[in-house]
């Protein structure tokens, strides 16, 4: 029935969809999903009037893997720091020296000179956040700033545990729980990280994403965690809190740069420029829920934002925090292996 | 008995094909039912409200990817089905010949190898063809489906040809003469739900594939699908209820009118 | 009695060009890059040096301890592929066991009808998958539509841990791959000569001979068509077993996955894809064989 119309409306479509429309100014951005705010995007549209396309990846390794095939068509990436350094190794990103723009004198101190971009000459900051973990404080009432809730789990909280499934967030936690340091190669460590993570495992529920649905309907009750989400899910529950592990917790940044290979140098360029302007990165967090790293953008940021405490790390915790970074192949190498046999 | 006896009766069939519609359906209800939310929650009910509508609609990304999502499963269901016809027609009821393996082999591959290797072949290979041509169109993505659509829509239209009475083609074949007369006449109207199925199949299967689109699309090319994985690790909001409910409207309601035109020019 | 239509050697060549062509451009010849990349090197960032090498097809089998050196073998590729297999078999199994009465049902219907009833099948299939999926995991999570149920009819009074089980996997699987046995199964059944099993009656064969002398022989193309159909794509499955799994029953396709994403080790992937493809094959071959054999023994 259906397929008596198909060959003329779908073929009609085709032809339609291949000769698609060619505005003067274009961008395509390539991120991750649910990650640009569409109001910033509409302005910056406006502005300079340029049409805007943005698509979506779910992993670091698949834009990396796409834009190493090439042919892709993207001009701006948003790769998180600890890739940076392979992005630029793999010679997919562009030297745009963002550091000479106009608006980089907004990008936060803390910011400029960081260890995966040395001096900004690939990058400019999205956003950040920090991995730690989120508890119903209904089920568990003691102390939540530490990981032995998911590596050595409390009566309360057994069975009813996620962990994300990223390996380096994962590892990286538990390393440092362990007493070791990230990117760590000594065998002895990491060999006590495994049996911790083995002797843990049956104690979670599962290794999933999307728990900000599954920790306010109280489906699990503590979660490895990225602050942000922890956030939206305490905006549904209030019993939600979030906690940061004293024996260590990563902090991440995600930053958009310029693909070696961009068609509209000039838009992404301004593009680059355009979100280190304070009000502008602050609808990037109004939209995504984390921090920024741009001066002078937490004014325009909703009210919930600037009193979280899950984006504003408490001071005393604040030392804990390490950036996260990328390990070497010979570390990568042991950890799959752990990895593998924990996800089995 | 009230009944006389039913021939076509087996015990527990009916109370099984019931079951089945039910768990068939129960997932769709729900989906239905939480695009009318008013919370942020695809399983949380706080109430009845359109937002969510009103959201997707607003929502650019969605609709393009939407859109395009229907116009790849249309145009890769019409070619794989085309093109299994054509194979079925080649490989059934004939004497065991030379490169039937191969030509088996080949129909069900995508069945065997798992999408994410073909999918990283499919990367490298098509990205190879877009460097050195410079078209980056949806074509590719349309060339993809209708590959692993194939084995879909072949499958049911060859059970179908195998099922078919050759006698009456026979009986053409003798009357009017040429092979496309005797398909058009008589192999055609009889295969017609085989191909139904299988162009059915094919639709849905294209529709539903995440993994080599994700790999395969260019710029500006997200189907729903990958749109939705890329929202897989942060939130999924009732949006995405609303779009699929909308569609799902749209698609019964056209085919629901579809049905009763053909019946009525019969 | 040659076929009207294909019977030279040429015109079925012309028929099958078409899906050939397809089908070597966009699935089969592409894999050689896949043999190929199970040869060399992974590169420290994902992809492939091209330095020849054996160690992608020794680690899918044996791997060497990092902390006692120890080779043995590689138990969490053992333990993924058997759970891929034997929950693919089973789903199979529960697609027919629901699918069979299902696409007897349709086909018994008055003509008119059916072609309704098969819309009914396929109608939850115009939903993308993933959306379907996460419906699922709404019915069956433990404070979901199915628990709450449960426990307002005093069935239970703790939820049961249906979620993240391989329970959750078979169902899903079943749910997804449901249409896949159903259609090619009515296809088969659909000009079913109900007469046949009339005189089956007429002998007085009791209903259970008539289903098994009568209706199974007739419609086993279809079957068979079914089960490979879903059990196939089973192996292989992704999405389902990433959701409704929790990650924590992996399949082999989240397992290649793994290796072509995080894990960054592309010629391990290849080399599992490829053995996914042998045990494929193995099964289809033995599958054809002792239905062949039987089709045989029947004649």
């Amino acid at each position: 029935m259906t397929y008596r119309i198909t060959p003329i409306a779908g073929i009609a479509a085709l032809t339609l969809a291949a000769g698609a429309a060619h505005a003067e100014g274009e961008l395509n951005i390539y991120n991750w999903g649910n990650y640009t705010s569409p109001e910033m995007i509409e302005k910056f549209e406006q502005e300079f009037d340029v049409d805007v396309t943005v698509t979506d990846y779910d992993s670091n390794d698949t834009a990396l893997a796409k834009l190493k095939a090439g042919g892709h068509g993207f001009d701006i990436v948003v790769p998180s720091g600890n890739y940076v350094p392979i992005f630029i190794e793999e010679g997919v990103l562009m030297k745009s020296n963002p550091n000479e723009m106009e608006n980089f004198g907004n990008v936060a101190q803390r910011w400029v000179d960081v260890e995966f971009d040395p001096g900004r000459e690939y990058t400019v900051p999205w956003q950040w956040g920090t991995v730690g973990v989120s508890v119903n404080t209904s089920v568990y009432d003691g102390d939540i700033n530490t990981a032995g809730l998911i590596f050595d789990p409390p009566e309360e909280l057994q069975g009813k545990i996620n962990v994300i499934p990223e390996m380096n967030d994962v590892m990286g936690s538990a390393i440092h729980y362990m007493g070791g340091e990230q990117c760590t190669t000594d065998r002895e460590v990491l060999r006590q990280v495994r049996d911790k993570l083995v002797e843990a495992k049956p104690h979670w529920l599962s290794m999933a994403y999307g728990n900000i649905e599954r920790l306010a309907n109280e489906d699990i009750a503590a979660t490895l965690n990225w602050n942000g989400a922890s956030m939206r899910a305490r905006l549904q529950n209030e019993d939600i809190a979030f906690g940061y592990p004293q024996t260590g917790y990563s902090i991440w940044m995600d930053n958009a740069a310029i693909t070696a290979d961009a068609q509209n140098v000039e838009n992404a360029k301004l593009f680059l420029n355009f979100i280190m302007e304070p009000e502008n990165a602050a609808m990037l967090s109004n939209f995504a829920r984390y921090a920024n790293g741009i001066e002078g953008s937490e004014e325009f940021m909703d009210d919930v934002m600037a009193e979280a405490p899950e984006i504003n790390t408490p001071e005393e915790l604040a030392d804990a925090g390490y950036i996260s970074k990328n390990c070497p192949p010979e570390a990568q190498k042991i950890y799959s292996q752990i990895w593998t046999e924990l996800t089995k | 008995m009230a009944r006389s006896f039913d021939v076509t009766r087996q015990p527990g069939f009916t109370m099984i094909a019931i079951a089945c519609f039910v768990l068939l359906y129960l997932p769709i209800i729900l989906l239905v039912a939480y695009s009318f939310n008013a919370g942020q929650s695809i399983s949380q009910w706080e109430g009845f409200s359109l937002r969510w509508y009103v959201s997707a609609w607003d929502n650019e990304q969605i609709q393009d990817a939407t859109i395009r999502s229907v116009i790849i499963a249309l145009g890769a269901s019409l070619i794989a089905t085309s093109a299994a016809v054509l194979a079925a027609l080649a490989t059934t009821r004939t004497t065991p010949w030379r490169g039937q393996t191969v030509a088996f082999a080949l129909i069900n591959q995508p069945l065997m190898v798992p999408e994410i290797v073909t999918a990283v072949s499919l990367l490298i290979f098509f990205s190879m063809i877009k460097v050195w041509t410079g078209y980056t169109g949806l074509w590719y993505l349309v060339i993809a489906h209708a590959a692993f659509c194939i084995p879909f829509a072949y499958m049911p239209i060859r059970a179908r040809l195998q099922g078919m009475d050759l006698n009456l083609e026979q009986a053409g074949a003798d009357l009017y003469g040429t092979p496309i007369k005797v398909f058009r006449h008589i192999t055609l109207p009889q295969l017609w739900p085989g191909i139904l199925a299988g162009g059915m199949l094919a639709f849905v299967i294209s529709l539903d594939d995440v993994v080599i689109t994700e790999f395969v699309k260019s710029a500006g090319q997200d189907t729903l699908p990958t749109y939705m994985l890329g929202q897989l690790r942060r939130n999924i909001t009732p949006e995405i209820n609303a779009i699929s409910t909308a569609l799902l409207a749209i698609s019964v309601l056209l085919v629901t009118a579809f049905f009763f035109m053909s019946r009525t020019r019969k | 009695m040659p076929d009207p239509i294909s019977s030279t050697a040429r015109t079925r060549a012309a028929l099958l060009a078409p899906a050939m062509a397809i089908l070597i451009f966009a699935a089969a010849g592409p894999l050689i890059i896949v043999v190929l990349y199970s040869f060399l090197t992974p590169g420290d960032y994902g992809g492939v040096v091209w330095d020849f090498s054996t160690d992608a097809w020794f680690g899918v089998l044996a791997e060497r301890d990092f902390f006692t050196e120890q080779l043995s073998w590689a138990d969490a590729h053992l333990t993924v592929f058997w759970r891929s297999i034997k929950l693919s078999l089973l789903t199979a199994l529960l697609s027919f066991i629901f699918g069979f009465p299902t696409a007897y049902f349709i086909a018994t219907r008055p003509r008119r009808s059916r072609d309704i009833w098969m819309l009914l099948v396929m109608i939850p299939f115009w939903t993308n998958l993933l959306i379907r999926t996460f419906a699922i995991m709404e019915l069956i999570r433990n404070e979901g539509t199915i628990n709450t149920v449960l426990i307002a009819m005093g069935l239970f009074t703790q939820p049961v841990q249906m979620l993240y089980t391989e329970f959750s996997l078979l169902l899903g699987m079943t749910y997804v791959y449901l249409p896949l046995m159903i259609l090619p199964i009515y296809a088969s059944m659909e000009r079913f000569d109900f007469r046949l099993v009339e005189a089956g009656y007429d002998l007085y064969a009791t209903r259970w001979q008539v289903l098994r002398r009568v209706i199974l022989p007739i419609v086993k193309p279809g079957i068979v068509a079914g089960s490979i159909l879903v059990f196939v794509p089973c192996l292989g499955a992704y999405v389902t077993p990433r959701v409704l799994g929790g990650g924590k029953q992996l399949m082999l396709g989240n397992l290649i996955e793994l290796q072509f994403g995080q894990l960054r080790n592309w010629p391990l992937g290849a080399a599992l894809s490829l053995t996914l493809l042998v045990i494929v094959m193995v099964a289809l071959i033995f599958y054809v064989r002792t239905v062949g054999a039987e089709e045989r023994g029947h004649g």
